[in-house]
């Protein structure tokens, strides 16, 4: 469970609403791929990723990124329970997937920079802190059903 | 292990595009930290940490300064910050995971303020320069 003070709340709001969620999720996917090149084992199937170019411009890559955003922003609408929101995805991360949960806390912070990068001023030190309690949880709760 | 050329080159030159400001960003960065993993601020129990604190922003000036020597001494980062691992050991005894929350605000800083500069590329040249750093401030943990 995450707890958000009803300014955080405020906050984390304000700005997803002004969030373009396909665009921002292959952004963010793009730059994990390229800033942590080794979060590549997972995309064997995606095609050229062999530049930081071609890695944001495959659209496998902005595909995905756009299937990974759409569900974290379920997760902004269940905040008091991200971990019933995440079981099934959490399961299927560890047992069919087997992604390390420390993947999950590199893209929190990537997609925090991206962000940053696209909100600018609006992206003051109490909305990055209410965001890093959000991409926490949510990597807490992606991690919880493995064993 | 060293940056590579290219990475060095991008560090650089943001660098000097940064030019008179990075103590204002450090100072950013440092608001972050406290802000987004508020742990950190054990190690600050002694300084005024609200908005606009002078020794927030004084402290800001000497990890930026830190900063720009980084920069200077790409080639031997561990040589160019011996006293300052030595001193974040065994004087401020800082856990060195704390490293990382300032590395990753400073990112998030400069994100903010240089959204054109920080293309993907950028942003991983950054990343591992941040990296080697930390790095090297841990060198002397042992």
């Amino acid at each position: 469970m995450v707890h958000l003070t009803a300014d955080e709340k405020a906050a984390v709001t304000a700005l997803w609403g002004k969030v373009n969620v396909d665009e921002v999720g292959g952004e963010a996917l793009g730059r994990l791929l390229v800033v942590y090149p080794w979060t590549q084992r997972f995309f064997d199937s995606f095609g050229d990723l062999s530049s930081p170019d071609a890695v944001m411009g495959n659209p496998k890559v902005k595909a995905h990124g756009k299937k990974v955003l759409n569900s974290f922003s379920d997760g902004l609408k269940n905040l008091d329970n991200l971990k019933g929101t995440f079981a099934k995805l959490s399961e299927l991360h560890c047992d069919k997937l087997h992604v390390d949960p420390e993947n999950f806390k590199l893209l929190g912070n990537v997609l925090v920079c991206v962000l940053a990068r696209h909100f600018g001023k609006q992206f003051t030190p109490q909305a990055q802190g209410a965001f890093q309690k959000v991409v926490a949880g949510v990597a807490n709760a992606l991690a919880h059903k493995y064993h | 292990m060293v940056l590579s050329a290219a990475d060095q080159a991008a560090v650089r030159a943001l660098w000097r595009k940064l030019g008179n400001n990075v103590g204002i960003y450090a100072t950013e960065a440092l608001e972050r930290t406290f802000t987004a993993f508020p742990t950190t601020k054990t190690y600050f129990a002694h300084f005024d940490l609200s908005p606009g604190s002078a020794q927030v922003k004084a402290h800001g000036k000497k990890v930026a300064d830190a900063l720009t020597t980084a920069v200077a001494h790409m080639d031997d980062l561990p040589g160019a910050l011996s006293a300052l691992s030595d001193l974040h050991k065994h004087q401020l005894r800082v856990d060195p995971v704390n490293f990382k929350f300032l590395g990753h605000c400073l990112l998030v800083t400069l994100a903010r303020h240089y959204p054109g500069d920080f293309g993907p590329a950028m942003h991983a040249s950054l990343d591992k320069f941040l990296s080697h750093v930390i790095s090297a401030l841990a060198s002397s943990y042992g």
